[in-house]
């Protein structure tokens, strides 16, 4: 199953399909301003040399694509140029939430997330990678 | 004229009777009123023929008069600006209108191909697949016929005169249909408060109130309904869109709608100021008025709400001949009574299932016509508009059916027998009677079609035999007929419900708004009647449509289940069952009813239909928007555009920048403007725009570890002044971007990227510092527009800038090759950086865009000394080719490595960086791997054309597997002979080997395998 949103299966220009997706910085705004990134929570290997070739593969390759919830990153390519991550179920395209990589809340048209920290909606698998 | 429109009734109708029309139909003089839709005029005209069926090509007649017609299919329109596959009765009548069938050779009324009929058994279901499959090599010539066979008009050969926009709107409740619960679930909302557009595909609000003879709060509805729609013009929040037909339903409560602002009239293109103003209504375009008149306009809607009131459609009776002209629905014979005062015959059998066809009847009796007989299957015959149907003497047949009906280009007469309830078994017609018009009812299906494709389910209703919307999966609701609702009453309270709870949800206080008074009509309920048995089995009695439009009959639905479909998706496929233009609007549950039956099912066992987008044909016009010709495309001009412009310069459009191709003296031609200006270069001097190069700038604490990691060469050895070749791969391993990076300070970076890199650089760049690297403090600014790039390159460069008045000094031992400096050159502040993509010593001009056409023209002037060239891109191509510089996209491809270039010296050993890890996969490893070669060809002559294959040897049999291709190529003027680059498999191994380049319409060319770097293979000239 093609988990990449419909928007990418049809084509006709003005017709397609348009996700309204929440950027934390900016809210919702319209599919256009966005740029779809794939799944979220795919951590670069420290040591990528350390790595055999089907496990580097496994890295360079190998997605999910489930059927129901997917987390997947999102930039808002036409507005903050922020990335952040979403929730959204394949089957019907909706976003259950949208959320910063870092678990903080921005403060709202700072396009910076240093304001208080969500502790609840922290999602520390969310977070692309270790840093290496 | 004496005869002119035969059928038109001497008063009634909401025509404009002071205002004839004419208008042509297959090249025949016609007359109508304003108000007319094209079918009512060529029903008035007594044009009963419009058309030929598309695989029997059987005669065909205007069947309904709205949406759902499946036969009158027009090209409207002559020349650039006709418009294929329009519905007749959705095309308003204006004068001079030129309208033609799409189908019938050489006429509609003799056509050739009507002798499908005659072997109409030998052409059933599934007939392309098993007749045109052999023998394979016959293919092209069977798709040439089909294709010659197939669709409905020919698009035309010209560009589109018209001009299309597209519009975005935003609002609290969208209602999709201006028929009675459309207006009242409006005017709910407006009252509310709330932001509404309101759309209907017609020209007049109001819907079925247009031709109802009920009358609403005391007046005729349609009176009523200009009632309404005036409250509505006087809210400022709603919008109302006439002639706009909501065709899609997407993803968070987005909607498309199509409005016809001047195409319906005819003059979009050729008379703007008469051009009836689109939406006058809604105001959003005000403004507009100067100019070409919009012919047609998108409408984007993200709507909070949505009320869907799109109404219902009246399904046909399957019988034998049910599609022969002159069997109609019967609601579209009162509407072309009542609305268009045409009478669509003079003697009529009613034949129905249900109570709505005695309204049609007792129109037809009131407008005129002879009624001979009401054929109602129902034993028990109708509620109350059946006693008023027989006080007008009108004859009912209770518990009887049509058979079948006589006449071939129209009906003459209709065949009845006595109904015995089981649909397979052969019954014998014991009555005939002589008609000249079949008004059917088959009972009513609601439009569902945006509910299904906004993702709402459907639910089947036994009381009314069809489909109604169930659970809604957006924020959207159905009212009125769409909504299963069958009487006025029932259809204006459930807009006033619809419309409220909507404001609701929105939280509004709802205003009170009471459903008009209406006077409720007692009707007897449906019966099913899927199909109507005839003498012979079903299989060689006369054909049983149930979808006109692709000629599908009930023998064709026996004969896919004989054939072992079961699954109703499959069926549909294999019989073309509802895959028309109009979407089966007419056929889908008739032909679902059918298979149930076949298959001894339930209807809701065999399952519902998935409605897709558009829910009438959509232009493509009105697609593309404004986004043809030069907006296509957003167009970028460097700040010496204008200089080039006035210097004859060709531009070349290199992704959406313009830059100039070549400089032309004197009629030079491009070969002769290239030569010479890359001998300028060669041996003085010449300047090139090169400001189109992505330009970011870099810095922070860690913008050294940042790079590191994104460029595979030791950018942490580079001392501050220093600039580096560097390169970035993608972690696949493969080539992504290449450009000269400069260390400007300790924690400062400027990078350059490809023309068109620059953006996906920058996004590439971004992403690893926000998802990946948050920790590392770095901050990335594009200058590509802020800054200009002026290339000065050729043995005189030093010397020129020299003599414009430099700053610093430019020698080789205080300025050497790849160092950047600050300057002040000729008075002006600039980055000078010691770069050359072509081989010369050159020095690379970076300044501020508002100063660089100053410094460009101080450069012209001061080059006059050494015969300067301004250059553009090809020279620019071919000098570097000469150098065998890549250009990443042309000697690139997204599948090459740094190790297939050559490039293994730009690889850190020291360091991990991005896409290492990829290059040592096996795949990556393989010694036959295509690698940078050059090319020589052995004639000496022969510049190869760009994506030329290579072949081993000449002479092997077909398909010739092939090992390499061209990916440059040019005539280099200083060496005088062609020069190519290109990938071949194992090539860096196999230099002085001869292969071959396949040549179109030639013999295959030996060409010599060389290194890639023809000129100067040392590269002692960049460093003097």
């Amino acid at each position: 199953m093609n988990t990449a949103p419909r928007r990418w299966r049809t084509s006709a220009h003005g017709f397609n399909a348009m996700l309204l997706i929440e950027c934390p910085w900016c809210g919702p705004r319209a599919e256009t301003e966005f740029s779809y990134g794939g799944e979220a929570g795919i951590v670069r290997p420290p040591d990528p040399d350390a790595l055999s070739d089907a496990e580097w593969a496994d890295y360079l390759f190998n997605r999910a694509n489930p059927r129901g919830a997917h987390r997947e990153l999102w930039n808002h390519t036409h507005g903050c140029r922020r990335w952040f991550a979403v929730e959204r179920d394949t089957v019907t395209n909706q976003i259950q939430r949208s959320y910063t990589l870092d678990g903080t809340a921005p403060e709202p048209g700072t396009g910076s997330g240093t304001a208080s920290k969500l502790t609840a909606e922290s999602d520390t698998t969310s977070r692309i990678g270790s840093g290496g | 004229m004496a005869v002119a429109q035969p059928n038109r009734l001497q008063e009634g109708g909401r025509i404009d009777r002071s205002r004839p029309l004419a208008f042509s139909f297959n090249g025949k003089a016609c007359e109508g009123f304003a108000g007319d839709t094209l079918a009512s005029a060529l029903i008035a005209n007594g044009e009963s023929l419009v058309g030929r069926s598309f695989k029997l090509r059987r005669p065909r007649g205007i069947v309904g008069s709205g949406a759902e017609e499946p036969n009158a299919i027009m090209q409207v329109g002559e020349g650039a600006a006709a418009q294929p596959n329009l519905l007749a009765t959705q095309v308003e009548l204006h004068d001079g209108l030129v309208a033609h069938s799409t189908k019938g050779w050489p006429t509609v009324r003799f056509d050739i191909g009507a002798i499908n009929d005659v072997f109409g058994r030998m052409l059933g279901a599934g007939f392309y697949y098993k007749t045109f499959m052999y023998p394979r090599s016959w293919w092209k010539l069977y798709e040439r016929l089909i294709r010659a066979s197939a669709g409905f008009g020919r698009a035309p050969g010209e560009p589109d005169p018209d001009t299309y926009e597209h519009m975005n709107a935003h609002c609290d409740v969208l209602v999709a249909g201006g028929g009675p619960a459309g207006l009242m679930a409006a005017l709910a909302a407006a009252r509310s408060g709330a932001r509404v557009i309101l759309a209907d595909e017609q020209h007049e609000f109001g819907g079925s109130l247009l031709d109802c003879t009920d009358s609403i709060d005391g007046k005729p509805g349609a009176e009523w309904a200009t009632g309404v729609v005036a409250e509505l013009r006087n809210h400022t929040d709603c919008t109302l869109l006439p002639r706009s037909t909501v065709f899609g339903y997407h993803d968070y409560n987005f909607l498309t709608i199509a409005e016809r602002c001047s195409s319906h009239a005819g003059i979009a293109h050729a008379d703007a100021e008469d051009a009836p103003q689109g939406h006058g209504d809604g105001g959003a375009a005000a403004g507009r008025g100067s100019g070409e008149a919009v012919a047609e306009r998108l409408w984007r809607v993200r709507a909070r709400q949505v009320v869907l009131a799109q109404g219902s459609f009246e399904r046909p009776l399957v019988f034998c001949n049910n599609d022969r002209p002159g069997v109609m629905q019967a609601s579209a014979v009162s509407t072309y009574i009542k609305r268009y005062a045409v009478l669509p015959g003079r003697r009529a059998v009613v034949f129905t299932n249900n109570d709505s066809a005695y309204r049609t009847a007792i129109d037809l009796a009131t407008a005129g016509a002879e009624v001979a007989a009401i054929v109602d299957s129902r034993p028990g015959g109708g509620g109350e508009l059946a006693g008023q149907a027989r006080d007008l003497g009108i004859p009912v047949l209770e518990g009887h059916v049509m058979t079948d009906v006589a006449g071939r280009h129209r009906v003459r007469g209709a065949s009845i027998a006595r109904w015995s309830g089981d649909s397979w078994a052969s019954i014998t017609p014991s009555i005939r009677i002589d008609c000249d018009l079949v008004a059917v009812s088959g009972g009513w299906s609601p439009a569902v079609h945006l509910h299904s494709q906004a993702g709402g389910r459907l639910a089947w209703d036994d009381s009314q035999l069809g489909f109604v919307p169930a659970q809604a999966r957006q924020a959207h609701d159905s009212a009125g007929a769409g909504n299963g609702r069958r009487s006025l009453v029932e259809c204006l309270a459930d807009g006033v419900r619809a419309g409220t709870e909507a404001v609701s949800k929105l939280g509004l206080k709802p205003a009170a708004v009471e459903p008009p008074v209406v006077a409720l009509v007692g009707e007897n309920p449906i019966e099913a009647l899927w199909r109507v048995p005839a003498a012979k089995d079903a299989d060689r009695c006369p054909k049983q449509f149930i979808d006109f439009q692709n000629d599908t009959s009930v023998a064709d639905i026996r004969l896919a289940v004989r054939e072992g479909y079961r699954n109703v998706e499959h069926v549909k496929r294999y019989t073309a069952l509802g895959f028309g233009t109009d979407q089966g609007k007419l056929a889908n549950i008739n032909g679902m009813a059918v298979l149930a039956d076949i298959l001894g099912k339930s209807i809701p066992e065999v399952g519902t239909t998935t409605f897709r987008p558009a829910y009438t044909p959509v232009s493509f016009g009105v697609g593309a928007g404004e986004s043809v010709g030069p907006l296509y495309d957003p167009v970028r001009k460097t700040a010496l555009h204008e200089w080039h412009e006035a210097a004859g310069a060709p531009m070349e459009v290199v992704g959406q920048w313009h830059r100039p191709w070549y400089f032309p003296r004197d009629g030079e031609d491009l070969h002769a403007a290239v030569a010479r200006e890359c001998l300028a270069v060669r041996n003085s001097v010449g300047a090139m725009d090169a400001s189109t190069l992505g330009k970011i700038d870099a810095r922070g604490p860690d913008v050294v570890e940042f790079l590191e990691r994104i460029y595979t060469h030791n950018v942490g050895r580079m001392k501050a002044g220093r600039c580096a070749y560097g390169i970035m791969l993608g972690e696949d391993g493969m080539l992504m971007d290449d450009g000269v990076m400069a260390r400007v300070g300790e924690q400062h970076f400027y990078l350059t990227t490809t023309t068109g890199g620059a953006a996906n650089v920058l996004n590439w760049l971004e992403r690893w510092l926000q998802t990946e690297w948050p920790e590392l403090d770095v901050y990335l600014t594009s200058l590509t527009e802020h800054y200009s790039t002026i290339a000065v390159a050729g043995p005189n460069s030093r010397r020129l800038l020299e003599s414009l008045g430099c700053g610093i000094p430019l020698d080789k031992e205080s300025f050497p090759f790849m160092t950047v400096r600050p300057a002040v050159l000729a008075g002006m502040h600039v980055t000078l950086f010691r770069v050359s993509f072509s081989g010369e010593l050159a020095f690379e001009i970076n300044i501020d865009s508002n100063r660089a056409l100053a410094m460009w023209q101080r450069v012209m002037e001061a080059g006059q000394a050494f015969d300067i060239a301004p250059y553009g891109t090809e020279t620019m191509h071919v000098l570097r080719a000469e150098k065998g510089f890549i250009i990443v996209g042309q000697d690139t491809d997204g599948s090459v490595t740094p190790v297939d270039l050559g490039m293994n010296w730009l690889l850190s050993k020291e360091k991990d960086f991005l896409g290492k890890r990829s290059l040592r996969r096996p795949d990556c490893l393989r010694e036959d791997r295509k690698q940078l070669v050059g090319l020589l060809s052995s004639d000496e002559q022969t510049v190869l054309p760009e994506g030329t294959q290579l072949i081993e040897e000449t002479g092997q049999p077909t398909p010739v597997p092939m090992c390499g291709h061209v990916t440059s190529s040019y005539r280099s003027p200083c060496l005088g002979h062609p020069i190519a680059l290109a990938l071949v498999a194992g090539g860096r191994k196999r230099k002085g080997e001869t292969v071959y380049a396949a040549l179109p319409g030639r013999e295959p060319l030996p060409v010599q395998i060389v290194a890639p770097t023809f000129y100067d293979p040392k590269g002692r000239r960049q460093h003097v």
